[in-house]
């Protein structure tokens, strides 16, 4: 593989793979809120 | 006796006899990132220790740099090691408030498309007949992220070191500069009117607890050989949440953050050396590391667009602009050109959440990186 082929790979999977992971960060912080709400901690 | 006299003599001018001109312009180099630094006020911090760095390792015959000199001992402890890189992050994890992040959290995905510059400015690099290592050491001054870059830098480009972090570290501070006109370019008059309404208050102490923890298995899991990166940072973080470790925390934003960046500094500006700094190259890393900056403000913007149109009009695109790394720059200069077309529309803490996302989102991004240059069997 050629250095361009693999900068293009990098570049392809590099940015699905950012997003695709702050994505599931997301969804985590979501489940976390639900999980854990606000207002109804205990004292 | 003489001559033993005239020797002597000599001696005192070894200085000036063995002074050349490119020391002389690296002098001026460092002359210029201290009066960056002092007169305006750009990362003191970093620039002043960068800019004093950079003189001395540049003086006749003082043997900064050479084995056993004070700053080669610093650099080969420090940054060699990526431990001032990493020790760096546990106090800029414990500065950091992801409150407003988690209050709206698809804002975390600004933060991705934020570091998009990083990998198109790797391919323009490549273009340019960089190696691969050094084009990805490039790229990611595209994380706008000092502590990233230095850290991916050493491992892939330990050459470059100076015009990378250099490039970094200034750049981060041309943020109110380098932004506003991509940000005006890209939005039209009604993108840049829209309101964002402020959060209700929706995050409890669990949460915020939590989240360093879950982000650093989720890293772990996704790019485990970017895990030192973000487990440091969240690990600041939770030393700042738990609530129970108030003198750790601070050590942690305080005493090591200054002792670690004036050693960091200092080790930065002895990388520049008149006889490894003064090339082409370093010109191109300049000027590649100022588009990668670019590009990711760009790429942030048009993310913004699509998550207006996709919102029905909820959220403001100028608030992508702030989805790297440079905190808390970027966050307001989203507020100050919010308030440009609206004097009630208040970004700062949406654009506040999309900064620290940016932050987030540059250590995974370069997290992504290594793991998939690993993967490809690259690399050290």
């Amino acid at each position: 593989m050629t250095d361009l082929s693999i900068g293009v790979i990098l570049l392809v999977v590099g940015m699905l793979g950012t997003l695709g992971s702050l994505g599931l960060l997301s969804l985590m912080i979501v489940l976390l809120k639900r999980l854990f709400p606000y207002g109804k901690e205990g004292a | 006796m003489w001559e033993a006299i005239l020797s002597g003599f000599a001696g005192l001018a070894l200085g000036v006899s063995n002074f050349t001109f490119p020391q002389f312009v690296m002098i001026a180099v460092g002359g210029g990132l201290l009066y960056l630094g002092i007169r305006h006020g750009f990362e003191p911090l970093l620039l002043v220790p960068i800019g004093f760095g950079a003189i001395l390792v540049n003086l006749p015959l003082a043997g900064f740099m050479e084995k056993g000199g004070i700053l080669r001992t610093f650099y080969d402890v420090g940054v060699l090691t990526e431990l001032f890189p990493l020790l760096i992050f546990v106090g800029i994890g414990a500065m950091t408030d992801f409150g407003p992040l988690l209050e709206r959290p698809s804002i975390l995905l600004l933060g991705a498309a934020g570091q998009f510059g990083i990998f198109l400015t790797l391919l323009l690099a490549l273009g340019l007949k960089f190696t691969l290592l050094e084009s990805v050491a490039i790229g990611i001054i595209g994380a706008c992220d000092g502590p990233t870059a230095i850290y991916v830098g050493s491992k892939y480009a330990p050459h470059m070191l100076g015009p990378i972090s250099v490039a970094a570290y200034s750049y981060m501070s041309l943020v109110p500069l380098l932004q506003p006109p991509i940000m005006r370019i890209l939005t039209t008059k009604r993108e840049k009117h829209v309101v964002m309404a402020a959060g209700k208050r929706s995050v409890s102490k669990t949460t915020k607890t939590l989240f360093p923890i879950c982000v650093t298995l989720v890293t772990a899991l996704i790019a485990p050989i970017g895990a030192p990166l973000m487990g440091m940072l969240m690990l600041g973080n939770l030393l700042k949440e738990s609530g129970v470790v108030e003198r750790l925390k601070q050590v942690s934003e305080q005493e090591i953050a200054s002792i670690v960046t004036l050693l960091l500094g200092l080790s930065i500006g002895a990388t520049m050396e008149a006889d490894k700094f003064l090339r082409y190259q370093t010109m191109l890393v300049l000027v590649l590391g100022l588009v990668a900056i670019g590009l990711d403000t760009v790429m942030g913007v048009v993310f913004g667009k699509l998550m207006c149109a996709a919102t029905g009009g909820k959220v403001n695109p100028l608030i992508g602009a702030a989805g790297i790394s440079a905190f808390p720059m970027a966050a307001r200069v989203a507020q100050n050109e919010g308030q440009r077309y609206n004097k009630k529309n208040h970004l700062l803490m949406h654009a506040m959440g999309a900064n620290t996302g940016g932050q987030v989102g540059s250590v995974m991004a370069a997290a992504i990186m290594l793991s998939l240059l690993k993967g490809l069997g690259i690399g050290p």
